[in-house]
């Protein structure tokens, strides 16, 4: 199993290289840094089995009871992506049981649900499925195996007679026949030993995975029943509300609490490193008290910033940073480079951007004699556990963590710094705690996606085809201030899209890490958002240059890529590439591999008054197996709309290191009336899973891109796409 | 000093300062946490409530403004998850997070109780304060018009 982990892994996004480096940095940073995170090993599941040690746990997949009750274990958090649903499709499609037989539970933090691709128990990445792929089908199958040695041995018959069919092990027809359920044969079958080897079924035989599948958490999220962190209540609990600096990173110098304390419902005020919480019997009453509090704060370094100073700092990296090779060169880029016949040359940005998940950042801590006890919305359990233990001088098993549903993560819920905060406080007050941000703490304290400088070159041969590139990213690493990862380290999630697939004879890509003093996170797509946006926006400069359509001009480059080169087709002809289109509409067209997930995009868009309206967006996805297909278009649907919001309108500025956007009206995301239609064209490829939560993010902005050059003849290199953007460009 | 009112048609009376938001009166106080808390100054519509039959934000409506009248909220919309609209966004698996959908539930019901056949921009004018982060508006869309020709023919 280990090993078949290890091939998974190594196999994936961008070269077999990366990937591998990826996995290892992470384990190696996370132990320097002094046990952040625990259990980096993969388990085998024997240990497992045996380390669990409980009846009706044959493996840590799946749990049984004697009441024939069969939980089957997540050990991702659901977030919206659908993992609550194809988790378990995974495992029941070898355990051959149907999704109407079985209950969902979350995973706690434990070595076994390490995710192996990122090297810890992390939901993101868009990894969720390629992880899960082997290592849940043979999760399912070792306990059917189980079961089926259990019954033989019950029955005395030998096991290659039985067979497991829709949660029971059958023996024989008719009335000579033997039945019994998973339930009755759980207690047997826990005693025995995990089969190491256990045959998976073929793919054409699977009668779950691949299946258009309903949710198995819809009902519960349209009558109000699921359960989010905001929503947890423990016995004894009070609500806390958190001043911190306004300055991201200051610290408080003194306070001034005397107005706050008799005011209504006020139960505590106390100072933890990150600020001042006002802890009241409501969230309202902690919440408005809070506004009474006088704090003087030494705001640090971090006042210094604005927008414009980490452009130009990471304008002046560009041109003097320590360069890192993304790959390998590809020939020799600068003597092509002097014997093209013209050269193109470009510079693109993406701004910095906040999370913004609806669900704002929020946790319940309870802390008592020396345990503490975690419950909400994380996409880290193990980030979680290592930093609470850490904060509060405890060991990580005295702390218990339980996830609920997620109300968004995109990368937000990553970072554990509010329940850290909520633990803290808990600790200071000796009560059980909801510590609930407002959307302005979300909004002005989140982790933002760094800016992103992208500057590059192409020289053209005399029919307008490239014959050298010169691609350069500068930009900051959050693997660095997340992961512990050495300066001037190559940061893999830095260089993601950043090699395109098209074929030219000369290239150079290049990575310059710079930090700009901003606090910086995962943002949903991460480094494919500045990449792709470069890539193909300068392909369709290229092929402007060219005097050439900007779908041919692909295709032409892509003869040796087949996955690539068909889902270009397939897009541009459902979207009807080259057609008429109604009065002032115009069409873009983009291109990317991102999570071995191959697709295009055509946007249709109209420019009014510089105003871009997106009518239409058609993609075409080749994402290798699916699970569940349903799913996989919802996720396109919900990046596209994801990334034309960011796309057209988002942007974090500062002032005097304070985040000026501070709610949804100055920080405004997609609504009803502009989200677009869409029309996917899915492939049916038997590639290995690609993953589906973000690239559609990424390659939807190139796309509007290319339209609006295409509407107005303005090219526009700095994101988002706005009146004035265009009006400037 | 307690505000009365109904909700979901239970009277109810909340003992919270009388400018407190609704939303964390229905929460904290009475308990029902399927109203949920995005914003806190209506700009994303994820607490609405209908007041009256109509639908307004919680986030912003103090405790005074409701009393003596009748508050609904999304655990009262049906009992058994079978009003028009829950059936048709089963059938369409609308939710992803699900974080925003009791407070679209409750937008796209005082919709359809007024307009049983509502057009594209008439679906937009209602929905359009309602923010979906995960991007579910397809799926809204169509399954309101789902709900919408399941009303006209009952």
């Amino acid at each position: 199993m280990t090993t078949k982990l290890t091939t998974l892994a190594t196999v994936s996004t961008l070269t077999t290289a990366t990937t591998a480096s990826r996995r290892s940095f992470l384990k190696t940073s996370a132990l320097a840094t002094g046990g952040l995170m625990l259990g980096f090993a993969l388990p085998s599941s024997k240990t497992e089995a045996q380390a669990a040690g409980t009846l009706y746990t044959p493996n840590a997949w799946v749990h049984i009871a004697d009441d024939n009750t069969i939980t089957l274990i997540s050990a991702r958090s659901e977030m919206g992506q659908g993992v609550y649903t194809s988790m378990p499709m995974l495992i029941a499609e070898e355990l051959n049981v149907s999704l109407k037989q079985i209950k969902v539970a979350i995973a706690p933090p434990k070595a076994v649900y390490v995710n192996a691709l990122l090297g810890a128990q992390i939901t993101g990445g868009s990894t969720s499925v390629r992880d899960g792929w082997e290592k849940l089908r043979t999760g399912g199958a070792q306990v059917r195996e189980m079961l089926i040695s259990a019954a033989a041995a019950k029955w005395n018959v030998d096991r290659s007679t039985l067979r497991a069919e829709n949660g029971m092990v059958l023996w024989g027809k008719g009335t000579g026949g033997k039945k019994a359920t998973y339930g009755s044969l759980a207690e047997a079958a826990s005693k025995l030993p995990v089969p190491e080897k256990v045959a998976l079924k073929d793919p054409k035989d699977f009668t779950i995975v691949g299946k258009r599948t309903k949710r198995l958490d819809t009902p519960a999220k349209t009558n109000g029943t699921a359960q989010f962190g905001i929503d947890v209540k423990l016995p004894g609990m009070v609500y806390a509300s958190l001043e911190q600096c306004p300055v991201i990173g200051g610290k408080v110098i003194s306070f001034d609490a005397s107005k706050v304390k008799g005011m209504p419902g006020v139960v505590d005020v106390v100072q933890i490193p990150d600020g001042i919480a006002v802890v009241a019997t409501s969230y309202w009453q902690a919440q408005k008290a809070r506004k009474a509090l006088t704090v003087v704060w030494d705001e640090g370094t971090g006042a210094k910033l604005d927008h414009n100073v980490v452009l130009a700092s990471t304008r002046a990296a560009a041109e003097s940073g320590k360069v890192l090779p993304i790959g390998k060169a590809v020939g020799d880029v600068t003597t092509a480079m002097k014997g093209a016949v013209k050269t193109v040359k470009a510079e693109y940005i993406t701004p910095m951007q906040a999370h913004a998940p609806l669900e704002p950042m929020n946790f319940t801590a309870s802390f008592a004699n020396g345990k503490c006890l975690l419950i909400g919305s994380t996409q880290f359990q193990q980030g979680a556990q290592g930093a609470v233990a850490g904060a509060l001088g405890i060991k990580p098993e005295d702390i218990e963590l339980q996830t609920t549903f997620l109300g968004g993560g995109f990368g937000r819920r990553l970072e554990v710094d509010f329940i850290v905060q909520a633990a803290q406080i808990s600790k200071a007050i000796g009560k059980p705690v909801k510590l609930v941000w407002s959307r302005e703490d979300d909004m002005t304290h989140d982790f933002y996606r760094p800016l992103g400088l992208n500057q590059v070159t192409a020289g053209l041969d005399a029919a307008g085809m490239p014959v050298a590139m010169h691609f350069k990213t500068t930009s900051q690493s959050v693997t660095q201030r997340a992961f512990g990862l050495p300066k001037d380290t190559f940061d893999p999630f830095m260089a993601e899209a950043a090699v395109a697939g098209y074929e030219i004879p000369n290239t150079q890509h290049d990575l310059v890490i710079h930090d700009s003093g901003m606090r910086v996170g995962y943002w949903r797509a991460v480094s494919h958002n500045m990449n792709a946006f470069a890539n193909e926006s300068f392909i369709d400069e290229l092929a402007a240059a060219a005097g050439k359509d900007p779908y041919a001009y692909r295709m032409a480059l892509l003869k040796g890529k087949p996955r690539y080169a068909n889902v270009l087709k397939l897009a541009a002809d459902k979207a009807g590439w080259g057609k008429a289109l109604p009065a002032g509409h115009f069409r873009g067209i983009s291109l990317m591999e991102g999570y071995d997930t191959y697709m295009a995009q055509v946007a249709e868009v109209s420019v009014k008054n510089g105003d871009v309206v997106v009518h239409r967006v058609t993609v075409a996805a080749d994402v290798g197996h699916m699970v569940n297909p349903d799913t996989v278009e919802a996720q396109i649907q919900s990046s596209i709309i994801f990334g034309i919001g960011a796309g057209l309108m988002q942007e974090v500025t500062l002032d005097k290191g304070r985040v000026q956007q501070t709610n949804y009206h100055n920080y405004p995301v997609v609504r009803m009336n502009e989200s677009p239609k869409i029309d996917i064209v899915l492939v049916d490829s038997k590639e290995k899973p690609g993953g589906i939560g973000e690239p559609a993010t990424a390659l939807v902005v190139p796309a509007i891109a290319n339209a609006v050059f295409a509407a107005t003849g303005k090219r526009v290199r700095k994101l988002p796409m706005t009146a004035d953007a265009i009006k400037s460009a | 000093m307690s505000v009365k009112f109904h909700i979901n048609g239970k009277a109810v009376s909340a003992n919270a300062e009388p400018d407190t938001p609704l939303l964390w009166v229905i929460r904290d106080e009475l308990g029902m946490t399927g109203t949920k808390f995005g914003c806190g100054a209506a700009l994303c519509g994820a607490c609405t409530v209908h007041l009256n039959g109509s639908p307004i934000r919680a986030c912003q409506t103090p405790l005074s403004a409701v009393s003596g009248k009748k508050v609904g909220t999304i655990e009262g919309l049906s009992k058994n998850n079978d009003h028009a609209l829950q059936v048709a966004w089963i059938k369409h698996d609308v939710p992803q997070c699900g974080y925003c959908q009791s407070g679209q539930l409750m937008s796209a019901a005082a919709l359809l109780k007024t307009n049983k056949n509502p057009s594209d921009a008439e679906i937009d004018a209602a929905m359009s304060g309602n923010i979906c982060r995960c991007g579910t508006y397809p799926r809204i869309r169509a399954a309101i018009k789902d709900a919408a020709a399941t009303l006209r023919t009952a």
